[in-house]
């Protein structure tokens, strides 16, 4: 049972780092962005390019089996992919956003991106699954009877310092104060001298950095497939509407009932179900809460 | 002679350029003054600061501060000219602390951020026990000092209020003005926009009163208060409004 617990929290976590992506492009661009999940993709996919330009395979630490190697390698293709990702803004949505485009064209255009990226992504690196090093996850004993894998530990231990780093920027930065004024007002933001072009650059740099993180994570755990970011679309979204969709702190609340509900699901024997049983629990939710766990009423 | 502050020449804005609201109005503010700018509703007296503030493409006139040309400035730059403008409404970052709305109006001149903000506390000292209450928890009269002081955070030469008192009840709408004449008397000049008259001109060196578009009236605040044509531009009626 308490690996089933382990392995919900791990699947919370991967979902709440790159939800909080879609969370804040929501809360700040104001549009859903239904390319969150290629921008995972690509991360994953920059990470396994830096593993192998690096040529020292994924390393250990411990009896954890990542170690610096992959971590570096992260941090290269968070940058690798904020870089893409800023770009693309350039290319598409700030003309988009500059012509005032209706908050549906930015959907569609962001839908259109999602199935591009997920092509190119077949083109260069082709269909197959990958995977940046093969390993067999050794579980060790924590409490008599009670056996975890020290990835998962590892895993949740980078997302709780994710977590902490991206709620310390909010609060205490300056930068973090603005994006958090553009979000609730951008014509006050604007009057008060700030520069919401900088804010959304922000925006995307940290949204894309987490999904990187999010994405090699998730490779490192599973394997390296072009639509395994589109394959976390879902779980996302759910994470952001079930925690309140204008509360980045809700969205990692709602990707914890997400990633809980879906290993509760597998451990009763249902894991054909996982995905209605997660949305029931959701709906269920919304019938109470519309506004989400931590929303707000309109 | 003496140059303006705030010049503005023969300004053409709307919402829609094909549609303006404002037809070639002109208007000047002098350093240290109050200038009210009065008029019904749809006269286009927030059109008007709006445009000042960028916030409305200007399709023809220009706007000075200190001789500067501003025409057509962005609105995040405005306050690098030193100006400031507080909205009628959502003013304040609501569900951001008072402190942390006052840190954001410092965002360009950190370095005098203490200085400020002592400056901003003496001026509304029940700020001060209110800081880490989120802005959106105050009452109005509270939001309304929040929504200064931030603006003042900034070091502005110029602040532009467009109705400060809408929303609040008389005595609290005396009480913000009589705070805005705290404010000159530290040295900041004030154009201001109004639809509480009477108070508004008690309070200011000069006015003008728009209509439709246009300016109608315009002179020292004591005459205006004794102008019948003002009475009717407002009432609609030859009420004065030094009797009311």
């Amino acid at each position: 049972m308490m690996q089933f617990v382990a392995d919900g929290i791990v699947s919370a976590a991967l979902i709440a780092l790159g939800a909080i992506g879609i969370s804040m492009t929501y809360n700040i661009l104001r549009f859903a962005n239904f390319a969150q999940g290629e921008i995972l993709t690509i991360g994953a996919y920059f990470t396994l390019l830096l593993v192998s330009l690096i040529g020292a395979g994924i390393g250990t630490l411990g009896p954890v089996a990542f170690g610096w190697p992959l971590l570096v390698s992260i941090v290269f293709a968070m940058a690798a992919t904020s870089v893409v990702v800023l770009v693309v803004d350039w290319l598409l949505f700030r003309p988009l956003r500059n012509r005032k485009a209706a908050r549906i064209t930015l959907i569609m255009a962001a839908f259109g991106l999602s199935l591009m990226g997920r092509n190119l992504v077949t083109l260069i690196a082709g269909g197959e699954p990958q995977y940046y090093a093969f390993f067999i996850p050794k579980a060790i004993e924590i409490l008599p009877g009670v056996r975890l894998v020290p990835d998962d530990f590892a895993i949740i231990g980078i997302a709780i310092i994710a977590f902490a780093a991206l709620f310390l920027f909010m609060n205490r930065t300056s930068m973090g104060r603005q994006m958090r004024a553009v979000s609730e007002n951008p014509t006050l933001a604007r009057i008060n001298g700030i520069d919401v072009r900088a804010v959304i650059r922000w925006t995307w740099i940290i949204g894309a950095s987490l999904a990187t993180v999010a994405g090699a994570l998730l490779a490192h755990n599973t394997q390296l497939r072009p639509e395994m970011g589109f394959d976390m679309l879902l779980p996302m979204f759910a994470a952001l509407i079930l925690g309140g969709a204008s509360n980045l702190y809700g969205t990692i609340l709602g990707a914890l009932v997400i990633g809980l509900t879906e290993a509760i699901a597998v451990s009763l024997g249902l894991a054909g179900y996982r995905a209605a049983i997660t949305f029931m629990v959701m709906l269920i939710v919304l019938l109470f809460r519309p506004q989400g766990l931590l929303g707000e009423k309109e | 002679m003496v140059e303006p502050m705030l010049a503005v020449r023969d300004v053409e804005a709307g919402y829609n350029p094909s549609l303006p609201i404002l037809h070639g109005i002109s208007l000047d503010v002098f350093e240290g003054e109050i200038v009210t700018v009065l008029g019904p509703n749809g006269a286009g007296k927030s059109t008007l600061i709006k445009a000042i503030a960028g916030l409305l493409s200007i399709s023809r006139g220009s706007v000075t501060i200190g001789g500067r040309d501003i025409t057509g400035v962005e609105t995040h730059q405005l306050i690098r000219e030193r100006v400031a403008y507080v909205p009628q409404t959502e003013n304040v970052f609501a569900k951001l602390s008072v402190e942390e709305n006052l840190a954001l109006g410092a965002l360009h001149n950190p370095d005098q951020f203490a200085e400020q903000r002592r400056r901003v506390l003496d001026l509304f000292p029940d700020l001060e026990r209110l800081g880490h209450l989120a802005a959106g928890k105050l009452s109005g009269g509270q939001r309304q000092m929040v929504a200064v002081g931030r603006a003042l955070m900034a070091d502005p030469t110029l602040l532009m209020l467009d109705e400060p008192s809408a929303g609040l009840s008389p005595k609290l709408a005396q009480v913000v003005f009589s705070q805005l004449i705290r404010v000159k008397q530290v040295g900041v000049t004030i154009l201001m926009v109004e639809q509480n008259a009477r108070a508004a001109l008690k309070i200011s060196d000069r006015g003008y009163v728009l209509a439709e578009g246009q300016e109608k009236v315009q002179g020292d605040a004591r005459s205006l208060l004794d102008n019948p044509e003002v009475g009717e531009l407002y009432l609609g009626a030859n009420s004065r409004l030094a009797r009311s």
